[in-house]
């Protein structure tokens, strides 16, 4: 281990707590296309040049203007006349000299009839404020090519992203209340045989009191089991006589009176939780059932032979089990009992993780591969993470916007409350047609303002029409759409900056996971929504 | 109740607005901002324009610009991750004449953050760089530096502006800033005088979570009312990192809690600064040292410290609310929004009540319920532990026999007796009622 940290590390060291090394060296190699370097555009960028990603590159045809110095950092008066992408790419370039910053000056429309296959370079395409001829156009490009695309736009007081990708597996979801992966329902030989290295009656006082919580249940599940006809406690009357078992184990003192023994009140406290069956999630399931852990072939990603390799496991290996994930809690013991317990599970989890090892040699073996395509550190990290793996498939956008494949159940449930972010979705739909036909937004002008209210009330009963949605959209939406002259103020943008950022980090890095797929935020009321459309 | 304030709050305004066009007519010059056409397009559609959705006093117009170009004085109490975001937020959104507060100097490791630093910048105080950076990139932006503690000043400084943004991370600084707002509020026969509530905007974020809030001193939830939201830090018990450590973690706070004020590894007096690599690579080599005796595997460097980088999404919420409240545009948010995004992006907004026997706002002496026969170590155990007071080091004074008294010792104190407490979580002294029970 280096002694000192480099330059570069000591930067990006509260980054790397979040997503380690490898999620850092990821975003480091990673290309990412900027469509418009509106403000939106420029905050979605600086947030993923600070923490430093591998390259950008910005795409637009327009000058700069002076309403786009009013709202945008990464432009200053200087640049008014200039194209935009260049003006912008100066400023953003200027916040870390380890991005390699590009821009194109054209319109992605130009790229699509001249070039579309300029987007193919791309780890993730973002595109802004993006009229929806461009935006469809894009979609079908980079759908087909497998290119994720995230859509973002802010208008007015509303933020809109969309994220369009096919398949995207995460080995590290980093669920926030994950389980313990104990296995007091039914041990494995190592960890039986070490809970009967235990004697808790023929213990001294000090050891009695320092015992892990984990032996304590371990212990008296034993107890409960030869009286239960090896049935766990089940409901809640049976868990507490169980906790009460537990609970007169404690010693006592001359008198009678019970000693404070902290880890029997750690055992009793964690009853509830410990003493959950072992089992695969139905998610997990799910992806063992899936299409592409069935047919493996030598096109197959990693992730998807791991997962076969894992189902393997399971069913030759594991008794219906996954491997061992090898991480206990910290816990009321003296060190060598707490570090020795440690031992049991993680050895037994390299074990475990050695077993599918097997596997996934077999399974390479099997279609041509050589055995290092995939290496002991990533099969490691994938079994330590088995319990929590995770597929996001989003529709796209031709499904979405097509009379055919539109969503409309989750459009009128969602449009139950009649004020929920759902009617911001439909006005945005709204304004949209309003632009292809008066190739413009409603109310840019102050004198448009009045008489745009009926030409988008218009667009609106069209787009509710075309699509069969049986639901109203109040006048007040329309005139408020209207009002917003399709501004875009920074502080509702710098919201979606840093949103767009964070689901794009999730996507480069394949840690956390990424929404599915529409995201709605409302900065009148501070909320905001997901729906898949 | 916000209507009221809002009547206020407009009225205060409006009056700044006539006295400085008055004094502009008199000086005869013109204000050079260094303005450009359409410059202010995105913002205005919001002031001038009425709509279905504005706050009911909202009156469209073209002097509300005006208002926060000019008058409206705000105040971003610090310059780190939050700070240079709020700055460059509100600097965007019209505002100009702003001030910002922070004690710290810029550290290598706040580079992948705050945005308004560079490598040159390192070891100078990040008020004054955040400041300096703002300033020339907006033209005509105003951003007042104070290199100090918000402890620093006193009523006179905080009551100058109208609207307060937290970018802190110490829940300390928080308390201590809602304590000082609400001691600036003026009450005649008991009833509250609108025009002396400064609102309080605070942020907080790390790693994927984070929240933003909108407190009205004296007339919503503060700080003291929802402090359970915060629960006291979870230390690790002293014999596990005295004697029985299991995880790295316990190491690391053992070289930290007991090896280095016995080691005083760089001299007396000298306290571990967590943003010192050299201070870090002392405490992480000694950790490794403490684990081999254990044979505990795992300490890293980055162990060693304890922070997350976090996302510049809660400070727009922010700053979206300081917008909303010094235009009138839109009703702010009532009052609490909380945002995580580990799993897709969620979002939950409610509205915080008002504490009734609030230690900060409720202005009513709290009861504190004790045996006769019990020491005064117990009640100091109380006010630290307890989850809606949780005090740092308090130094209660009473009255007796007419003097008043520093309590170190149990001296007599009688049923019903007022103390008076004093700590660093407020700028006020909390009242507290001694009631013994039988």
């Amino acid at each position: 281990m280096a002694a000192t940290k480099s330059a570069k590390e000591q930067k990006y060291d509260r980054q790397l707590r979040l997503w380690g090394d490898h999620g850092q060296e990821e975003l480091e190699n990673a290309h990412v296309c900027l469509i418009n370097s509106t403000a939106s555009g420029t905050e979605i960028l600086k947030n993923l040049v600070l923490p430093g990603i591998g390259a950008f590159t910005i795409v637009d045809g327009h000058k700069v203007s002076g309403e786009d110095v009013g709202n945008n950092f990464f432009l200053n008066n200087n640049s008014i006349g200039r194209n935009r992408a260049q003006a912008a790419t100066e400023l953003l370039q200027e916040l870390n000299t380890d991005v390699s910053g590009n821009f194109v000056e054209e319109s992605p429309d130009k790229l699509l009839d001249n070039d579309p296959e300029f987007f193919h370079r791309f780890t993730l395409v973002i595109g802004v404020q993006l009229p929806e001829s461009t935006c469809l156009r894009l979609g079908s490009v980079l759908w087909n090519a497998n290119v994720p695309f995230l859509v973002c736009r802010t208008y007015g007081l509303v933020g809109y992203m969309r994220l369009v990708v096919k398949e995207h597996t995460v080995i590290e979801s980093h669920p926030d209340n994950a389980l313990e992966d104990l296995r007091l329902d039914q041990p494995f030989a190592e960890l039986k045989s070490h809970i009967q290295s235990y004697d808790l009656e023929g213990m001294g006082k000090k050891d009695h009191g320092h015992t892990p919580w984990i032996i304590i249940v371990a212990k008296y599940l034993e107890k409960w089991f030869s009286e239960h006809n090896f049935q766990l406690p089940k409901n809640y009357k049976e868990k507490e006589a169980f906790k009460q078992l537990i609970r007169q184990g404690i010693l006592k003192n001359e008198k009678g009176t019970p000693e404070v023994e902290e880890n029997f009140e750690e055992a009793i406290k964690n009853v509830n939780t410990a003493l959950n069956p072992t089992k695969i999630s139905s998610g997990v399931d799910d992806l063992f059932n899936g299409e592409q852990c069935n047919d493996i072939t030598s096109q197959t990603p990693a992730f998807w032979v791991m997962t076969r390799a894992v189902r393997e496991f399971v069913q030759n290996d594991g008794g219906g089990n996954l491997p061992v994930r090898g991480s206990i809690p910290d816990m009321i013991a003296d060190s060598e009992k707490f570090i020795n317990l440690q031992n049991v599970y993680r050895e037994k989890a390299m074990q475990d993780a050695s077993v599918v090892s097997k596997h996934v040699e077999s399974l390479l073996q099997s279609v041509g591969k050589p055995s290092e395509s995939i290496s002991e550190q990533d099969i490691k990290l994938f079994c330590k993470n088995a319990a929590f793996l995770r597929v996001v498939r989003c529709r796209s956008l031709a499904e979405e916007y097509s009379v055919e494949t539109v969503n409309k159940d989750a459009i009128t449930c969602s449009m139950d409350g009649a004020d929920g972010e759902m009617v911001l979705y439909l006005m945005l739909r709204s304004v949209d047609r309003f632009y292809q036909q008066h190739s413009r937004y409603p109310g840019v002008y102050n004198y448009q303002v009045e008489e745009d209210i009926s030409k988008l009330k218009l667009c609106v009963n069209s787009l509710l029409q075309e699509y069969g949605l049986n639901v109203s959209v109040k006048d007040d939406y329309i005139h408020e759409f209207c009002r917003y002259g399709a501004a875009e103020p920074h502080t509702v943008a710098s919201f979606l900056g840093g949103s767009a950022a964070q689901e794009a980090i999730k996507l480069i890095t394949r840690q956390f996971v990424p929404f599915n797929n529409t995201f709605v935020y409302n900065a009148m009321s501070q909320t905001t929504a997901t729906f898949q459309l | 109740m916000n209507l009221l304030l809002f009547s206020l709050f407009r009225e205060k305004k409006r009056r700044r607005v006539v006295e400085l066009t008055e004094k502009m007519v008199v000086d005869g010059g013109s204000r050079d901002g260094g303005e450009w056409d359409g410059r202010w397009n995105h913002i205005n559609t919001f002031l001038e324009r009425p709509g279905p959705f504005t706050h009911p006093d909202f009156e469209p117009s073209t002097e509300s610009l005006q208002f926060l170009l000019d008058t409206c004085k705000i105040l971003v109490i610090g310059a780190g991750g939050l700070g240079c975001e709020l700055l460059k937020d509100l600097a965007l959104s019209g505002f100009r004449h702003i001030h910002v507060v922070d004690m710290d100097t810029i550290d290598v490791s706040n580079l992948n953050r705050q945005f308004l630093f560079r490598l040159k910048d390192v070891g100078r105080p990040k008020a004054d760089i955040a400041a300096d950076f703002i300033n020339g990139r907006i033209p005509g932006c105003n951003v007042v530096p104070h290199f100090k503690k918000i402890q620093d000043f006193d009523e006179s400084f905080y009551r100058q502006f109208h609207i307060i943004v937290c970018g802190l991370d110490s829940i300390i600084a928080r308390r201590w800033m809602n304590g000082m707002l609400l001691s600036l509020l003026v009450y005649e026969d008991g009833v509250l005088d609108p025009s002396s509530i400064i609102p309080l905007i605070d942020g907080g974020t790390e790693g994927f979570k984070g929240n933003a809030r909108v407190i009205f001193p004296g007339m919503t939830a503060c700080i003291d009312c929802t402090l359970e939201l915060y629960p006291p830090q979870i230390n690790f018990p002293m014999c596990t990192i005295a004697s029985m450590p299991r995880l790295p973690e316990h190491c690391v706070e053992y070289v930290r809690m007991l090896l280095w004020p016995k080691e005083k590894p760089f001299g007396d007096g000298v306290g571990l600064d967590a943003d010192d690599p050299e201070h870090i690579q002392w405490v992480y080599q000694k950790s490794q040292e403490r684990a081999a005796e254990f044979s505990i595997t795992g300490v890293t460097y980055r162990l060693t410290q304890g922070e997350n980088t976090h996302s510049a999404i809660l400070n727009s919420a922010c700053a979206t609310e300081v917008f909303k409240i010094a235009s009138s545009a839109y009703i702010p948010l009532n009052n609490y929004m909380v945002f995580n995004d580990v799993d897709g992006l969620y979002t939950y907004t409610f509205e915080a009540e008002r504490k009734e026997n609030c230690s900060s706002c409720s202005q009513v002496p709290q009861d504190l319920h004790f045996s006769p026969s019990a020491k005064l170590q117990e009640v100091l155990d109380y006010l630290t532990e307890n989850a809606s007071l949780q005090m740092k080091s308090p130094a209660i004074t009473a009255t007796l026999e007419g003097k008043n008294k520093t309590l170190y010792l149990q001296l007599g104190l009688l049923d019903g007796q007022e103390l008076a407490v004093a700590d660093v979580t407020t700028p006020q002294t909390l009242l507290f009622k001694l009631s013994f029970t039988s």
